[in-house]
């Protein structure tokens, strides 16, 4: 991460939905924020909002999946609403199609106000 | 293929006539085919003919259409009677007088019912059972009569007796023979299948020579048998036999056997080498056969023959499995142990009504025949090693003894021959099957639709599915039903875990038989289980989660994130007032409008931050959800019924609102769609739902698992003259076993086709209760019914749900790639091209905006 990096505060974690998305508006850039709850584990992860496959702004709300492989560990995805491509919630990659991805961003939670690093 | 034309003529158009014309087709041979017809019109199912009684129109009977026959080329004429064949200039005539010529003629005539000569057999009410004609005139005779009598207890008489014991009529079988299907079951089974019979309430009279037929005193006609006794009776259906319908060959010095059948060879050649005669008209080595199959394969063979092939007619299996009013009944081969040397097994249970023979060769090594009455569970079995020479086993009465317990010597597919028929009816072969799998089919669905197997009379579906389930497991291939990674389990053991566990959550059922946290194919499938089961609010907090994203918004997401709404219109019954609101909203939202398929009106182009606001408006109005979004029901079609109709025969919309309001909201493995239509004219197209009501003038007809859709399937007719509440019951039972048992995604058709024993298993777990389960499916309905929650209204009201209504969580602005213009005075999402060209209709936007503030 670089030095300019801003950490900007955009909602409370009382927006956010346990295992579900919302979306947040920061400098412009529609951002697909997820709140992945597994166990005691709980994290904040955001990818762009932007479907590239529909070209519409719908991730936050796609169905939040896990996904095994042989040679790699689990990963956590969101399926498009529109398209059910999955993408990546850590690496923005498309499972479905190498070719694809979106951008993430870096989250977290600094009492009770989630926060976002968008580049500037 | 040969190098010119040639001219084939097919007189008779019946199911082998047909069939001829199919194979002809089928075999690429060069030649120009013409089908005269005697009878007014085109080939037709003989075989399920007393289906037309319950519900079956002509149209569904038939196995052609004129349309069919052009697209294929085939060149037709109904009502044509062929009175004459001049053989040296080969061309026949016709009862009109006009003449085909031909290069090869196909003699197709089959047969006629043999009527005996008895003095009194041609009046009025004294009708025969072949045609659809027939019928027509049976039906209206039984509208004038109270006492039928059915002569001939043979397979065909019998069905007869149903027929008339369905229209209502008191119903007596009059049979010479000291027996009933002296044909196809011994002594033992006869007179079991007679007490059957009888305790359904037909009278059956064995031994009995009709002499005179009179006027009677109670009813129209009396019946005088030989040795002095009597029987009254309204109408008389003779079905005492058929005979061939060899008059035009005889005429022509064509070869007839001396009780009648043209005489044909391997080929099907008669002793005219340019004719043939295929299926009832035929006689083969003596014998002529009355059965589709074997009139099939004589069509098979003759087709072959004219493409220069090898394949022959060598005789047929005359083995027989049926269900006589609700009698099981099976023959084969050899049932009488004529052949030499012959022993018998017998096994019969008297309290339970069943009885079962088999016959095996002297060395106990080879089954020649068997008997089957009261329960034809064996007989798939039995059949195999009849036909294949299988090897019997050391005790071949284990085959028919009950199992108790211990293992049942189930003749496993890996046993069978490649060779082996598995469907008689469309004479699939194991190794058809196999070679279907081999290119790419792998499941039954697939397999049946690619070789046909199972889709006739549907008798050898267990045994296909041993089958293909033993192939795909010597391929390695376990067959898995496990919905994802995340649950090793199909979607109904899943069910059954949620309901005997009482498990209220995915969390809860996660933790208990699963890992990860979920994906998109198993969240959807257990939140609609646990909506099924329990019908919580979809969108409460652990169930939210669950939803797809159509689920989530309760509206239709469309290509470029706004929504679509429906309101439930039930049945397509809408007040003007009504209709005006879904105007005034739809212009306020300025919303895409549309009439949708299901009678009811689709809102296109809302954001997801305005369906709350919609909604409201639309509730105020007294308007509800009408789940377009959900795997549940949708709509209940329906026409206007006798209401207005000057045809309809019952309140349709009637019936179809109080469905609708049943079921709405039953979430369900897939979307469910019915209809109700008021008379036959079936304006309401229910024969292509899921669940489809007909009225009839004596209550409802009932067809299940049908769909519009990419594989159009039709509807099959369930039960006949329901009254509503028996209607409302079978459906609630049919629903609720689709709900339990289907795998996720699965229509009913599929659902059907893939339950071993299909729609008469169906029948048996909804109509018999072979489950006993049907008290506990209605109960679960009713509490499904009880629990009923306008989804929109509990999300307008709770604060939480509404939340998540909002395009962003920091903002209030919209998402500016929402982009609409103007088509034909309504919105449409703009193009990409459009977006960018930046040439827009910014007051779209705005008005848009000017509502939601």
């Amino acid at each position: 991460m670089s030095n300019n990096e801003q950490w900007i505060s955009v909602c409370n974690t009382d927006d956010l939905v346990e295992n579900s998305g919302v979306c947040a508006l920061v400098n412009g850039e529609q951002v697909a924020l997820f709140k992945l709850v597994q166990g005691e584990q709980e994290q904040i992860l955001a990818i762009s909002n932007y479907d590239p496959f529909g070209k519409a702004n719908v991730l936050y709300r796609g169905l939040l999946c896990s996904v095994s492989s042989d040679d790699a560990a689990v990963r956590f995805a969101v399926a498009s609403p529109l398209y059910k491509q999955r993408f990546c919630l850590t690496t923005g990659e498309c499972i479905d199609d190498p070719e694809a991805s979106v951008s993430v961003f870096p989250a977290r939670i600094v009492d009770q106000t989630v926060q976002l690093s968008v580049a500037s | 293929m040969q190098a010119s034309t040639i001219k084939v003529l097919v007189v008779g158009n019946g199911m082998v006539g047909h069939h001829f014309v199919e194979q002809v087709l089928e075999q690429n041979i060069n030649a120009e085919v013409t089908v005269l017809s005697g009878e007014p019109r085109l080939a037709y199912d003989r075989v399920h003919l007393s289906e037309y009684f319950t519900g079956k129109s002509a149209e569904d009977l038939s196995m052609t259409s004129e349309a069919h026959y052009e697209n294929l080329g085939v060149n037709f004429h109904v009502n044509a009677k062929v009175v004459d064949i001049d053989k040296a200039n080969k061309r026949v005539t016709t009862e009109a007088g006009d003449t085909f010529a031909y290069d090869k003629l196909v003699l197709a005539t089959g047969s006629y019912p043999f009527v005996p000569p008895i003095p009194g057999n041609d009046q009025e009410h004294c009708l025969v059972y072949r045609t659809i004609e027939d019928l027509e005139q049976i039906e209206a005779s039984s509208k004038q009569s109270k006492v039928g009598v059915v002569v001939g207890g043979g397979l065909l008489g019998l069905e007869a007796a149903n027929a008339l014991k369905q229209a209502g009529l008191e119903t007596h079988v009059v049979e010479f023979a000291p027996q009933l299907m002296a044909v196809q079951v011994d002594k033992a089974g006869g007179s079991l299948l007679k007490s059957k019979i009888e305790s359904l309430g037909v009278r059956v009279h064995t031994e009995r020579a009709t002499e005179e037929i009179v006027a009677g005193e109670s009813c129209r006609y009396k019946m005088c048998f030989k040795g002095g006794e009597s029987l009254e009776t309204d109408m008389i259906l003779f079905s005492a036999g058929i005979r061939p319908q060899d008059s035009l060959a005889r005429e022509v010095d064509i070869e007839i056997g001396p009780r009648g059948g043209i005489v044909i060879d391997d080929h099907c050649l008669t002793s005219d080498p340019d004719i043939y005669a295929i299926g009832e008209c035929a006689l083969w080595n003596n014998f002529i056969f009355g059965l589709v199959a074997p009139g099939y394969t004589m069509a098979r063979a003759a087709a072959s023959h004219l493409a220069q092939g090898e394949l022959k007619f060598e005789g047929a299996d005359m083995s027989t499995k049926l269900k006589l009013m609700g009698v099981d009944v099976g023959s084969i081969g050899d049932a009488h142990a004529r052949t030499e040397g012959a022993l018998t097994y017998t096994y019969e249970n008297q309290p339970e009504g069943i009885y079962k023979k088999i016959v095996v060769d002297a060395e106990k090594k080879a089954l020649l025949g068997a008997v089957l009455v009261g329960d034809n569970s064996d007989y798939d079995t039995l059949l195999q090693y009849a036909l294949n020479d299988i090897e019997l086993p050391e005790q071949p009465e284990s085959l028919i003894l009950p199992s108790t317990g211990g293992d049942a010597p189930a003749l496993g597919a890996d046993a069978l021959p490649d060779t082996a028929t598995v469907c008689s009816c469309h004479n699939v072969s194991k190794g058809d099957i196999v070679d279907a799998m081999d290119a790419g089919s792998c499941d039954l669905g697939a397999i049946k639709t690619c070789t046909k197997a199972s889709t006739g009379c549907g008798g050898c579906a267990a045994l296909l599915k041993n089958v293909v389930d033993s192939e795909l497991e010597k391929r390695g291939v376990e067959v898995k039903k496990d919905i994802c990674e995340h649950f090793a389990y199909s979607r109904q053991e899943l069910f059954h875990l949620v309901q005997v566990e009482e498990i209220k959550s995915f969390d809860a059922l996660l933790e208990k038989h699963g890992r990860g946290i979920g994906c998109e194919v198993c969240k959807p499938a257990v939140g609609s289980i646990l909506a099924s089961v329990w019908n919580d609010f979809v969108l409460q907090k652990e169930h939210v989660k669950l939803q797809d994203t159509n689920d989530t918004y309760l509206a239709n997401m469309q290509k470029d994130g706004t929504y679509s709404i429906v309101p439930r219109i039930a049945a397509g019954e809408i007040t003007p007032d009504k209709l005006i609101v879904l105007g005034q909203v739809a212009k306020k939202y300025k919303l895409y409008t549309k009439i949708t398929g299901g009678q009811r009106v689709d809102l296109f182009g809302a954001r997801v931050e305005q369906l709350p606001f919609i909604w409201e408006e639309l509730i105020a109005a007294g308007f509800e959800t009408g789940h377009a979004y959900a795997k549940s029901l949708r709509t209940v079609k329906s026409c206007v019924g006798s209401t207005w109709c000057r045809y309809g025969v019952q309140d349709s919309v009637g019936a179809a609102i109080n469905i609708e309001n049943r079921y709405k909201g039953l979430r369900a493995p897939h979307k469910i769609k019915m209809a109700v239509s008021g008379c036959t004219r079936e304006c309401a197209e229910a024969q292509s739902k899921d669940i489809g009501v007909i009225a009839t003038d004596k209550g409802w007809n009932l067809y299940v698992c049908g769909n519009g859709g990419m594989k159009p399937r039709h509807a099959d007719l369930f039960a006949t003259d329901l009254d509503t509440e028996t209607l409302i019951k079978y459906i609630d039972r049919v629903l609720m076993f689709y709900v339990r048992t289907a795998d996720r995604l699965q229509r009913t058709s599929v659902w059907m086709e893939n339950l071993e024993g299909g729609l008469d298993y169906l029948k048996q777990v909804v109509i018999e209760d072979s489950l006993g389960l049907c008290s506990e499916l209605e109960a679960q309905m009713q509490s499904v019914v009880e629990t009923y929650q306008c989804e929109w209204k509990t999300a307008v009201e709770t604060d939480q749900s509404r939340k998540r209504f909002r395009q962003f969580v920091n903002a209030d602005q919209k998402d500016p790639n929402i982009v609409f213009v103007e088509e034909r005075d309504q919105i449409r999402p703009a193009t990409e091209e459009e977006k960018n060209s930046g040439d827009l209709i910014a007051t779209d936007r705005e008005l848009a905006e000017d509502a939601l503030a």
